[in-house]
């Protein structure tokens, strides 16, 4: 069998915090997404300014930089905060950034950007007539989004899910970084601690495909939810 | 004066896209049981005209008033636009349209498609819509066919789905967008059926068509359009029987 | 050139972080961006054409192997695939005895291997796609004219793959832009290694990072508009024609 030197349990341990890491970032993400994607279909000229400057600045910087830039930026920011709270009004706490709030923050910004991109095509992909169809009928805006708007786009929508999904889960690698204790990190450690590189990385490695695999099969049954009522070659 | 209300109204209805009218002050009324067949060339405006009685399309000009309800309208910057939208939801679940291109709901199985509306706009509970929807199955002929997806079903058999999915709403009035114009011609004749049968019934319809034996048979008043105004209008024995424009004369001679 | 620096140095005397020393980090941290980058993607580039032709092979013994490397290396982070080989350099017993470690004690060139491997398998899927989309009615009529399967996949489908993998190849050039930043983590002086020292250093986040965060912005707008043009010439033939 193969010896882990006793890392089983703290890799173990790290594999749930990457999965936590992945699926709540993956949540902030869906939020943010849908955010942007309104806003850069809005008619406010504001809104679609902000929507495209918040996508342009993901996506020409490097996630390890601003995963850094907000955990040691963020860490001085808030004392700052709290700070100027200490000297005016008296208030003494400090707020220690969380390593894994920062990742979940940073993450679930990043994929944002690129989740609003996937929402937005998929909003466009909608049949129009769908949509007159609900407002001839007399429904407000609101039931229209909700009843015909939203589950048709969520059909186009799965695919590009599925892909960002795929980013995010190895992007989570990054926060052993900034000293998270995930499954990269204790690997590493691991390594440098018994001298047996391959072992634990490759069983990294291999959990990570498990977890890709998992989630392909998960969004395959997704999309075929979503895909009833549709002709095959849709 | 009638004292009850009568269904449609429009007055001098005015449409421009960019710097072309497409519809120059027109005006329609619809009594009970009136069935108004507009009729034209493509580009002569009628569909649009249509679509402006439901404010799928905003007019830029014009009078639009529902069963004694007169919409208001206010100026934006991006034109003009009605000034409360509920008032134009209610006004909308009061009128039903049956569109061209049918657009039954995909994700939704025809059953669903029919009582959505009476369940989410209407406020009907379930049980009632799902009993009033298996009744208009029948007299359009589907009822096996109630838990099938649009994509299951040929195009006239989504058409007259759609024609019981209007029903549903028990409407004031119907509009009627080029209900056969996508459909194979096998199909066609099913479809008018079932609109013959509503027109007798005594329902209030406004139809957008090409089948001019429809309109003879069983329209109360014929409007033919060219270039967003009405050309001709009056009972379909005279505009169509005996038309005295020019145009309209050619538009009906048969093409070789 | 002495005046230059002279008036720079004058410019920025009253910065504590932005001095003219600090501002050769982030030179040599750029420089060692760009070596990193643009060798990876060449190396990967090159790998990645008889990659791509043979993972469409019939040969099973052929695609099967191509197809396993691309599917692990998309399917695993970055990160672990570098920490395998740098850590995997220094461990593996006798390696530093032998002639290779001359080259491989530096940091940069396991960094290289990794990231050269890691391009090597996104491009070869990106050609692999590219090639498979080629037009049937073109290959029938390049078989129609005797032309034999080199000769075919040499001048018609290759030429017409390349133009057609373009905008996919500009993004995954980005991507490895982006990626090199994890470079920083083995201690390369990269320009996320740079603004990590400053950080530690000056206790200045915000001034460092933000600093290389413009840099690497720019630098992909400058790839963005590169691929960009090249699209523009090389794709025309594919819009409809005009006038």
């Amino acid at each position: 069998m193969i010896d882990l030197h006793g890392y089983g349990p703290r890799l173990f341990e790290g594999a749930m915090i990457t999965i936590q890491l992945g699926v709540l970032s993956l949540a902030l993400a869906i939020v943010l997404g849908l955010v942007t994607a309104s806003a850069k279909m809005s008619r406010s000229w504001v809104a679609h300014r902000i929507g495209t400057l918040y996508t342009t600045i993901i996506r020409g910087v490097p996630d390890l930089v601003l995963m850094m830039l907000l955990f040691f930026g963020g860490q001085i920011g808030i004392n700052q905060i709290t700070d100027a709270l200490y000297n005016h009004f008296g208030i003494d706490i400090f707020i220690n950034v969380n390593e894994f709030v920062a990742g979940v923050i940073t993450i679930g910004l990043i994929f944002g950007a690129y989740m609003g991109e996937t929402f937005r095509g998929a909003f466009m992909a909608v049949d129009s007539g769908q949509i007159e169809a609900g407002r001839a009928y007399g429904m407000n805006h609101w039931l229209v989004f909700r009843r015909i708007r939203f589950p048709q786009m969520m059909r186009h929508a799965i695919p590009g899910l599925s892909n960002n999904w795929m980013v995010l889960l190895k992007t989570t690698a990054l926060v052993s970084v900034i000293g998270l204790s995930d499954m990269v990190r204790v690997a590493a450690e691991a390594s440098k601690a018994t001298r047996e590189p391959f072992t634990f990385m490759i069983i990294v490695a291999a959990i990570y495909l498990l977890i890709a695999s998992v989630s392909e099969w998960g969004f395959a049954r997704l999309q075929k939810r979503y895909n009833a009522g549709y002709r095959e070659a849709d | 004066m009638a004292d009850t209300p009568i269904p449609l109204e429009v007055r001098n209805i005015t449409k421009r896209f960019g710097d072309t009218e497409v519809l120059k002050g027109l005006s329609l009324k619809a009594h009970k049981g009136d069935v108004i067949t507009l009729i034209g060339a493509s580009g002569s405006g009628k569909s649009t005209f249509l679509r402006c009685m439901n404010l799928l399309e905003q007019p830029n000009e014009g009078d639009l008033i529902v069963h004694g309800e007169q919409i208001r309208f206010k100026e934006t910057k991006h034109g003009r636009e009605p000034a409360d939208w509920k008032q134009v939801v209610d006004m909308r679940a009061k009128l039903s349209m049956v569109f061209q291109s049918f657009n039954l709901w995909a994700h939704m199985t025809l059953l669903e498609n029919i009582i959505e509306a009476p369940v989410h706009v209407l406020g009907k509970s379930k049980q009632e819509a799902i009993a009033h929807a298996r009744e208009l199955l029948e007299r359009v002929g589907l009822a096996e066919r109630a838990d099938y997806y649009p994509a299951q079903m040929s195009g006239g058999q989504q058409q007259r789905g759609a024609i019981a999915r209007a029903l549903a709403m028990d409407p004031e009035v119907m509009l009627f967008d080029e209900p056969t114009s996508a459909l194979d011609p096998e199909l066609v004749g099913d479809v008018l059926k079932v609109m013959r049968d509503l027109a007798k019934e005594g329902r209030t319809m406004i139809v957008v068509t090409h089948e001019m034996a429809f309109a003879r048979d069983v329209s109360t008043q014929v409007i033919y359009l060219h270039q967003g105004q009405v050309e001709e209008a009056g009972p379909p024995d005279e505009v169509l029987g005996n038309p005295t424009s020019e145009r309209l004369k050619q538009f009906l001679a048969p093409k070789h | 050139m002495d005046a230059l620096m002279t008036w720079l140095e004058a410019q920025l005397a009253d910065n504590s972080i932005f001095t003219l020393q600090t501002l050769g980090y982030y030179g040599e941290g750029l420089v060692t961006t760009v070596q990193l980058v643009v060798l990876s993607l060449i190396i990967g580039l090159v790998l990645a054409v008889p990659l791509a032709i043979g993972r469409g092979s019939t040969y099973r013994w052929v695609s099967l192997p191509i197809f396993l490397y691309c599917y692990v290396f998309r399917g695993t982070p970055l990160l672990v695939q570098l920490y395998l080989i740098y850590y995997g350099v220094v461990f593996v017993d006798g390696i530093q005895e032998t002639w290779l470690w001359v080259i491989l004690e530096k940091p940069f060139v396991p960094a290289l291997i990794a990231f050269t491997l890691n391009t090597a398998a996104y491009t070869t899927e990106i050609f692999r796609g590219a090639i498979k989309s080629t037009d049937r009615g073109e290959i029938e009529a390049a078989r129609a004219y005797g032309m034999s399967k080199g000769l075919m996949l040499r001048r018609i489908v290759l030429p017409s793959a390349f133009r057609r993998a373009l905008p996919a190849y500009g993004n995954e050039v980005i991507f490895m832009l982006h990626a090199s930043a994890i470079a920083s983590v083995v201690t390369i002086m990269d320009l996320t290694g740079a603004a990590r020292f400053v950080y530690a250093r000056f206790y200045a986040p915000f001034d460092a990072f933000l600093f290389v965060a413009a840099i690497y912005l720019c630098l992909t707008f400058g790839i963005l508009y590169l691929f960009r043009y090249l699209e523009r010439r090389l794709l025309a033939h594919l819009k409809p024609a005009s006038g």
